[in-house]
């Protein structure tokens, strides 16, 4: 045996293949969102992209997640990303009484013509990957009309990506299955 | 001219959305098939963590949750790097980690397993990338656990980590493993990974970064996606 002085460091791996995705698992939330349930730990994020005391245009958007069976899914947790406005926010299903995600938001605006949305990302036991999709308005009538994304889904999958308004609230359900299953994108 | 197009998932190393055999899939997974979406500014940015003050101890989770003492295991170091596929170093993301004790339990208040909490470990952490995309945490080796997914099902020992990357298409959410585990050969959430990849998701041990009489170092480096040109059309 040589002296080594100097131990053998591990190998790096430096760019080639994608690590794999793995499920976010039942218990992220102490560590992915803590002060939402309760754990003494910082949060980085919330559910609130703008403070709605201080933003009197703050759209609220509420939703359910369930599964193959109907059933409400109560450990998912959803990420949204509002692109134009760099805003970004998380909260998991776990908290609320009916199991539903909250956000405050500002209701984005259309660039180029585009029908404005916001980006949902979904992480849940159950996911060996996450979910992408898009929420897009029900107010929004004439640019859904022609948004070439909302174009380029099957016409009769296209509503499962419209948050429908009631009052001063957007309701965003996400079906994982069936006949109403949305429509998840690849990016 | 071209333009820049972020690479999709590699399913010669993702797992399946669908796998039958780690049952929360069977109700869980999307059915249908994805929408492919033209990428727009959406996918070009993602969330920018740099403002934030990280605690002075969130990356050693020997340290930030003590109440009365050391917690208890056997400490480690984890640390490497994060590139993309193109091999590019990603620098000042947001790493967040979470992850059961020594014993096997996570702090979650569902988790019920009948193993010990440790009132000076709370299980989770998280740090920037510096410069070159390196980062390095401190912790304790968590232990392995039974869950329900079917008889006598015990997950292997794991560290969740969750990564941001440079947009949203590099969003990664994934587990660490533990060279030489005999558990992985059973796990059905490690073996949704094709055989192509399940290397990728084993840390090394690195003697290198081991601490004299502190602490044993591993290294897992990890790879987002990353991006190919196109002829403007
Ligand atoms: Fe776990």
């Amino acid at each position: 045996m040589e002296n080594s002085t100097a131990p053998t460091a591990a190998t790096p791996r430096i760019g080639g293949l994608q690590t794999p995705s793995q499920t976010v698992g039942p218990y992220f939330a102490y560590g992915l969102a803590p002060e939402q349930y309760h754990y003494n730990f910082r949060s980085l994020t919330n559910n609130e992209l703008v403070d709605p005391l201080q933003t009197v245009e703050a759209i609220t958007i509420v939703g359910k997640v369930f599964d193959g069976q109907g059933n409400v899914i109560p450990d998912a947790m959803v990420e949204l990303w509002d692109a134009n406005n760099q805003l970004f926010g998380r909260f998991g299903t776990g908290t609320d009484v009916e199991k539903r995600f909250i956000f405050k938001a500002l209701k984005p605006v259309s660039v180029n013509g585009d029908a404005p949305y916001l980006s949902l990302i979904l992480f849940m036991r159950g996911q060996l990957i996450h979910s992408y999709t898009r929420i897009y308005f029900s107010d929004e009538t004439a640019l859904n009309a022609n948004d070439e994304v909302l174009l380029a889904v099957p016409a009769e999958r296209r509503h499962t990506l419209i948050a429908q308004k009631t009052g001063n609230y957007y309701t965003f359900n996400i079906n994982m299955q069936g006949d109403n299953e949305t429509v998840f994108f690849e990016i | 001219m071209s333009n820049i197009i972020y690479n999709n998932f590699d399913m010669e190393v993702q797992p399946p959305r669908l796998a039958p055999d780690y049952t929360s899939t069977i109700l869980r997974a999307p059915t249908k098939p994805l929408v492919l979406l033209k990428q727009s500014l959406s996918e070009r940015t993602g969330p920018v963590f740099g403002d934030f003050n990280l605690g002075e101890f969130d990356h050693d989770l020997t340290k930030n949750a003590r109440v009365n003492g050391e917690p208890l295991g056997e400490r480690i170091v984890v640390h490497g790097k994060v590139t993309n596929e193109n091999g590019q170093p990603i620098p000042n993301t947001l790493i967040e980690l979470w992850q059961a004790n020594s014993c096997g339990r996570y702090v979650h208040k569902v988790d019920q397993h009948d193993a010990p909490l440790d009132p000076n470990f709370l299980g989770t952490g998280r740090c920037m990338t510096d410069s070159e995309g390196y980062y390095k945490f401190y912790t304790i080796k968590p232990g392995a656990y039974p869950w329900g997914n079917h008889f006598n099902a015990w997950r292997p020992n794991h560290i969740h980590f969750s990564l941001f990357g440079a947009n949203i298409t590099n969003r990664l959410v994934t587990q660490m493993y533990f060279p030489g585990d005999p558990l992985l050969q059973y796990d059905p959430i490690f073996l949704a990974v094709p055989p192509k990849g399940r290397d990728l998701l084993i840390s090394s041990f690195d003697l290198s970064i081991t601490e004299p009489d502190f602490a044993l170092g591993y290294r897992f480096d990890f790879v987002l996606r990353g991006h190919h040109a196109t002829p403007f059309e």
